[in-house]
């Protein structure tokens, strides 16, 4: 009689807790819903082809974030063109020639992932003493896209590190076993076979960047180029710093440029973000 | 092709000591010209007045306040939604979560900063009259929004790094083990969501505001340290001088924190991964 109450009291408070759980994830996807609604409605109404296709301007209602979104574009080329092959590089160091795991690898290792922890704007600061200052590459297309494929290169080597790991080791025994050098192995087997899953990480790590802001700032994008970019030596803006500029605006008509710059840049983040789930799915079901 | 990847892997080696270079010698140039006494002790933090005045003191105080605040938010529904992920979620709707989780995650610093002001500080408002138009709790609240799924990814990762025979004894017997992860799982969530609020920025820098403030009150304006490096980078930084060597201290300042913060967090995980293994 007793044990049974007992049973009965836990078996409810676990319920309770269950009951809990559940309330923090229906409090998490509510606020996520609430947002999206709240960005949706605020930003639909300005978000016009005349919009994305036109340069910037002072005056909220012939605006348009061209200029911009070439600029963060522009930003990206950058960063990819750095990041990527150094990224995929250290990564492949770490996981194919280094099959002897030496305190110098497992130094490499952790260091990479204190650096994923670092503020991104610390990264600014780097690039404004390296890049802008100490190489005189100036408040340039250049030193920031440098700037962000630094800030964006732990996070490349760890995905680049975890989409060679899932590669199977038959592959490289019988690479190897066929007499091809270690190389030859890499380049012919292992990297394409890993391809799709460096390529998800890639995309979420530029996605990353596309939104980031503060240390751009720092290295001296601005806020009101309005010439668009076509050399890498020239200044330039980019798109979530506009909408930082025009969040702050005390103009409402400038505050609504906002929204539906957000309302852009979020179906932009969320195409790419589509863009390497469905890879990631594709590579998974063609090894299964 | 052997040598020129270590190289690159050596580039990661190399940001670390170029941080730790730039901003040691751009500290140590600070420091020529203003006390550390001054620095770490005045509460004045007014860079643009004549004299400037750099006390670091009510940017971490602005800095604290926001990450806690945070924290509460995050924590309390990061770890139980971590909890129902890795234990109750049936398949179906854990398929739905974890895209949802990662939608937040995804969302850039700057639109949290947007919903900072235009929504949170509206709805707040309405509730409590006194608030400040730019103030820490609508800062803390969509930080905490922003590092939630952080919290809920690693205490998921930890429960599932559980043993099933464990998890199986352990309904049995009531849990030791369990317990003992929870408790880690807790304390390297809050260091690391904490030192994650401490580095934000953009948001921070929409809804906190930029006026430097000793203050508890999370109803008031403050100014965080990465705020306070953003509202003077987007000064005129060609002219040097020490407006422009304070980024590099406050910075460093930063760096430090959140350094500490880390390898501490780290540890922890580490220590959840190896208990069972």
């Amino acid at each position: 009689m007793m044990t049974s109450s007992f049973s009965a009291k836990r078996r409810r408070k676990d319920r309770q807790f269950a009951g809990l759980c559940l309330a923090a994830v229906m409090t998490c996807l509510t606020i996520l819903v609430v947002l999206l609604i709240k960005l949706a409605l605020d930003g639909y109404r300005h978000l016009t082809w005349h919009f994305i296709t036109s340069p910037l301007t002072v005056r909220a209602s012939t605006t348009g974030i061209l200029t911009p979104l070439l600029g963060s574009l522009a930003v990206m080329a950058v960063t990819a063109a750095v990041a990527i092959p150094v990224g995929v590089g250290a990564a492949v160091w770490l996981e194919e020639f280094n099959t002897r795991r030496t305190r110098l690898s497992s130094f490499i290792q952790l260091n990479i992932s204190n650096l994923a922890g670092v503020p991104s704007i610390v990264y600014g600061i780097l690039g404004l003493a390296i890049f802008v200052r100490w190489m005189a590459l100036g408040l340039s297309i250049l030193s920031g896209g440098l700037t962000m494929s630094i800030l964006i290169l732990p996070m490349v080597i760890i995905v680049s590190q975890e989409a060679l790991r899932s590669v199977p080791s038959s592959y490289r025994e019988g690479s190897l076993a066929l007499g091809a050098t270690r190389w030859q192995t890499i380049s012919r087997q292992v990297l394409p076979a890993a391809t799709p899953g460096i390529l998800t990480g890639v995309i979420l790590s530029i996605s990353r960047a596309l939104g980031e802001t503060a240390p751009l700032i720092v290295v001296g994008a601005a806020g009101y180029v309005t010439f668009l970019p076509t050399k890498v030596w020239d200044r330039y803006g980019v798109l979530p710093l506009q909408i930082f500029n025009w969040s702050r605006n005390p103009n409402p008509a400038m505050t609504a440029n906002a929204a539906s710059a957000i309302l852009f840049l979020m179906i932009l983040l969320l195409a790419l973000n589509s863009v390497a789930i469905w890879l990631r799915a594709r590579a998974r079901q063609r090894r299964a | 092709m052997r040598l020129l990847s270590f190289v690159f892997a050596l580039i990661s080696i190399l940001t670390t000591v170029g941080i730790v270079v730039v901003l040691a010698t751009g500290a140590g140039r600070f420091f020529q010209s203003v006390s550390p006494r001054e620095f770490f002790f005045s509460t004045d933090w007014s860079p643009a007045y004549d004299p400037p005045h750099f006390g670091i003191v009510p940017l971490v105080c602005g800095t604290l306040l926001v990450a806690v605040g945070s924290s509460i938010v995050a924590l309390p529904l990061g770890i139980l939604t971590g909890v129902y992920l890795s234990e109750y979620a049936p398949p179906r709707l854990r398929g739905l979560l974890k895209p949802a989780l990662e939608l937040l995650a995804g969302i850039p610093s700057v639109v949290y900063g947007y919903v900072a002001l235009f929504l949170v500080t509206p709805t707040l408002k309405a509730i409590i009259h006194s608030i400040d138009t730019y103030n820490a709790l609508s800062a803390a609240i969509v930080v905490g929004v922003m590092v939630l799924p952080l919290v809920a990814s690693l205490c998921e990762d930890a429960i599932a790094s559980v043993p099933n025979s464990l998890r199986e004894a352990a309904y049995g017997l009531g849990s030791t083990k369990r317990e003992v992860t929870l408790k880690v799982v807790i304390s390297a969530s809050f260091i690391l969501a904490l030192s994650r609020a401490i580095g934000e920025t953009m948001a921070v820098s929409l809804a906190a505001g930029l006026t430097p403030n000793v203050t508890l009150n999370p109803l008031q304006t403050v100014q965080t340290m990465t705020a306070a490096i953003v509202n003077l980078a987007s000064g005129d930084l060609s002219s040097g001088g020490p407006s422009y060597e304070a980024i590099f201290a406050v910075a460093a300042t930063l760096f430090v924190i959140t350094f500490l913060m880390n390898v501490v967090a780290n540890r922890l995980v580490r220590r959840f991964r190896t208990v069972y293994s």
